[in-house]
């Protein structure tokens, strides 16, 4: 059971990695515009990150 | 927009041109923001072809548009008018509206929390489930405990992060002595953490955190759904407060001319039309009106201004043209702005108990008398308090409205999602539920059902004199027949005579003195009254008193809204009783009437009578809806247990309603009416959902025999089922389809 003090350790680290990640995403205003950046994909010219705040 | 109306954004954060290199404006200079509403773009094509156009313009910094909201926020040099982006994008077959962006509110800051603790509160349960499992799957001893110590170091901090929200609810309403669903939350995530760490410390065999955890991150699931739901009902109220005072009308050495809000300056002197919303604040200087400033103060009854009287923004000018010295920017009284759109969203709700509030009223209590008759049964026959507790805990957390929580706003959310699709924008949630009430529907017909289009037939007859007076007393007014009339003159050479005393009467018509002479514009009833030449047939429409010849009649060649009759039957078929409500008269009245089919006319009525009528229907339990656009229906759209306008109507009538149909699009009626009972029938379910769950799960729990597991997956089916059946395809009502 010992493998346990390295595995609960390791699945926390790898949890936290994927919340700061959606945290930096929620920052980075990927969440204002959900359709808007559904339909951009597609487009040629499109931009590869969403918009600062004006 | 100035540069000095900046109070929302620092500098700063103004965007580097980073999607313009090629632009030849610079950030130095500063650079106003604007937000203009685009109810018609649904695609990337739309996206990329509003982006390019605003781009082409040279005063334009940036341009983003924002699909979801059916915004663009477009940053440009401060001389670039509103109205400049406006005409650039109807070239290109985009009908747009500014909103104010000042009167927006900023809740985005809001909604990234709620992000932030759903995701936070995710991790929390994800991670401590793991660890339950193992313990489900049969660790025990020291094992166990230390399963047990790591969850309660991951769990506790999350939940005082993730669950604030709940804590800081349920806080404030015991503070007044009153209860709401927030309180058996915050009690169960409480006890359970609380329990559950007594638990781990001492070495028992049962914790709750991954159920206090899952409670959380579902409701807060929920609560995200609201805030979605409110953010859209939100851009639709500031759609209301900008478009009318947006725009206007000013007057520079002895010429009117119409300008942006933004524009105007200390000391302009604004001309502000009766039914209009006053733009800026400032001081009347000419003219005699009452103002409905329930907005600012609450009161209920008009206010009489004359000169000398203090106006302030978003104050609606009920009766008389009035002449104001601004003191104030626009800008400056946003403060006011921001008050009125609360109180319209405070007082609406105040008239309504949703569904969710009043099933909390019984649920609230039924679970805490529930789990205190668990504690003390099991204390009676074991006397083992902390195996009571846990009984208790175990009824809290499983009653606990998870589903609930998730019942009404996923709906809501999901409904006003198609509507706005749709066209309709609903001004607030408790618009649906009222409006699946509905069993009668009265119309207003000038405006509502007739395109508003008239012709003036036969001008030619008057002297240019009179079509003077004509034209300055149809400027005065915004009723649909003055709008025509003033549209058939503008462009005429015609003398401006100075009016005094310029009044308009709510349903009765506009009024002044000109070179001591009553002029008169208006329903010819109320023209021909004091006349000796009461003669006029029924296609007179209005009347004028001339100053000098007497009393005319003009006819009006009314169009009527080509989808009406098509939508009228719709209604009849979904079993709506359907009224006709106008101050018309009663012969023109009855020719709309016998083209389109009603159960019931009713003719020549004032607003008192309009107003008067509904509250009868309602009296003798009937559910009205009203549907009516101008200032004649404001006090009947109040009055209705629910309301619609058109986006076009006058800003008192939207004020007073429920659903905003974009355009002239009211054929969506029965949509919104079949959405709207669908969605009640969908929260109805849901209720139903949740209480089967609870009724299998109580009893478990009050046996003793709820351990952790059953409780997570009770939780967790119940809210899965819930969110799933909100997302069902609206029921297959005649009408849905429009």
């Amino acid at each position: 059971m010992t493998v346990l003090l390295v595995l609960i350790p390791v699945s926390l680290l790898l949890g936290l990695t994927g919340l700061l990640f959606f945290a930096w995403s929620v920052k980075n205003n990927q969440y204002d515009d959900p359709q808007g950046a559904a339909e951009r994909i597609l487009d040629d010219a499109h931009d590869s990150a969403p918009k600062k705040d004006p | 927009m100035t540069g000095s109306a900046f109070p929302l954004s620092p500098p700063e954060s103004l965007p580097k041109d980073a999607g313009h290199p090629d632009n030849s404006a610079t950030t130095d200079s500063p650079a106003s923001q604007t937000l203009l509403y685009i109810s018609d773009m649904h695609c990337g094509g739309c996206i990329s072809k509003i982006e390019a156009r605003l781009g082409q313009m040279p005063a334009v910094i940036s341009a983003r548009v924002n699909l979801s909201l059916k915004q663009v926020r477009i940053n440009a040099a401060p001389h670039l008018p509103a109205q400049a982006m406006v005409d650039a994008l109807a070239e290109i077959g985009f009908s747009a509206r500014p909103l104010d962006s000042h009167v927006l509110p900023d809740d985005k800051a809001e909604m990234r929390a709620t992000l932030l603790r759903i995701a936070v509160a995710g991790f929390g349960m994800m991670n401590v489930m793991l660890l339950s499992v193992s313990v489900w799957s049969g660790a025990d001893a020291a094992t166990r405990q230390l399963l047990h110590l790591i969850s309660a170091l991951i769990a506790l901090p999350v939940l005082i992060y993730a669950a604030r929200p709940f804590f800081a609810s349920a806080f404030k309403v015991l503070r007044h002595w009153q209860m709401n669903m927030d309180v058996p939350i915050s009690l169960a995530i409480l006890l359970a953490s609380l329990n559950s760490l007594y638990d781990a410390l001492t070495g028992g065999a049962h914790a709750y955190f991954d159920a206090a955890l899952a409670l959380t991150f579902f409701l807060l699931s929920g609560r995200y759904l609201e805030q979605l739901a409110r953010s859209k009902a939100r851009s639709a109220a500031a759609l209301l407060a900008g478009r009318q005072s947006r725009f206007a009308t000013i007057r520079r050495r002895r010429q009117l001319c119409r300008m942006a809000v933004d524009d105007i300056r200390e000391g302009d002197r604004l001309v502000s039309a009766a039914g209009e919303a006053i733009a800026c604040d400032g001081q009347v200087i000419k003219g005699e009106s009452e103002t409905d400033r329930s907005f600012l103060t609450g009161e209920s009854l008009p206010v009489a201004v004359r000169a000398g009287t203090r106006v302030y923004a978003s104050e609606i000018n009920l009766t008389g043209q009035l002449e104001i010295e601004v003191s104030a920017r626009n800008t400056d009284s946003l403060l006011t702005r921001i008050i009125s759109l609360v109180d319209i969203a405070e007082t609406s709700r105040n008239r309504y108990t949703a569904l969710a509030d009043r099933a909390a009223r019984i649920y609230a209590p039924a679970v805490h008398v529930l789990a205190a008759i668990g504690f003390l049964f099991w204390y009676g026959t074991s006397n083992d308090f902390h195996l009571s507790l846990s009984v208790a805990i175990a009824l809290l957390i499983i009653t606990c409205p998870c589903a609930l929580g998730l019942a009404v706003p996923a709906v809501v959310t999901i409904t006003s999602g198609r509507l706005f699709k749709g066209g309709i924008l609903l001004k607030n949630a408790t618009a649906l539920e009222r409006l699946a009430e509905i069993d009668v529907i009265v119309f207003d017909k000038t405006g509502t059902l007739t395109s508003g289009q008239f012709t003036a037939a036969d001008l030619d007859r008057f002297s240019v004199q009179d079509l003077g007076v004509m034209r300055a007393l149809a400027a005065a007014s915004h009723h649909p027949l003055s709008t025509a009339l003033y549209d058939a003159l503008a462009a005429r050479k015609l003398p401006e005579p100075a009016l005094e005393n310029i009044t308009e009467l709510p349903a009765k018509g506009v009024r002044a003195v000109y070179n001591g002479h009553i002029v008169m514009l208006g329903h010819p009833d109320w023209v021909a009254k004091d006349s000796v030449q009461s003669q006029f047939s029924g296609q007179a429409r209005l009347g004028f008193k001339s100053p000098d010849t007497g009393v005319h009649f003009l006819c009006f060649d009314e169009h009527i809204h080509k989808d009406v009759p098509e939508m009228l039957a719709c209604l009849d078929k979904m079993g709506y009783r359907r009224l006709l409500l106008t101050g018309d008269n009663t012969q023109s009245a009855q020719i709309i009437a016998d083209q389109l089919g009603f159960d019931e006319v009713i003719a020549g009525v004032t607003p008192e009578d309009k107003m008067a009528h509904i509250q009868r229907l309602q009296a003798s339990g009937r559910k009205v809806l009203m549907a009516g656009d101008g200032l004649n229906d404001t006090a009947a759209l109040a009055t209705a247990h629910a309301a619609i306008a058109p986006a076009d109507a006058l800003d008192a009538a939207r004020s007073s309603a429920d659903a905003i149909l974009l355009g002239h699009n009211i054929q969506g009626l029965p949509f919104l009416l079949a959405s709207a009972r669908s969605a009640k029938k969908r929260i109805l379910e849901n209720f139903a959902l949740a209480l089967i769950y609870n009724l299998i799960a109580v009893p478990l729990a009050f046996a003793g025999l709820a351990t952790p597991l059953a409780a997570a997956i009770a939780m967790s089916a119940s809210s899965v089922s819930v969110s799933l059946n909100a997302f069902r395809a609206p029921g297959q009502n005649k009408g849905a389809d429009r």
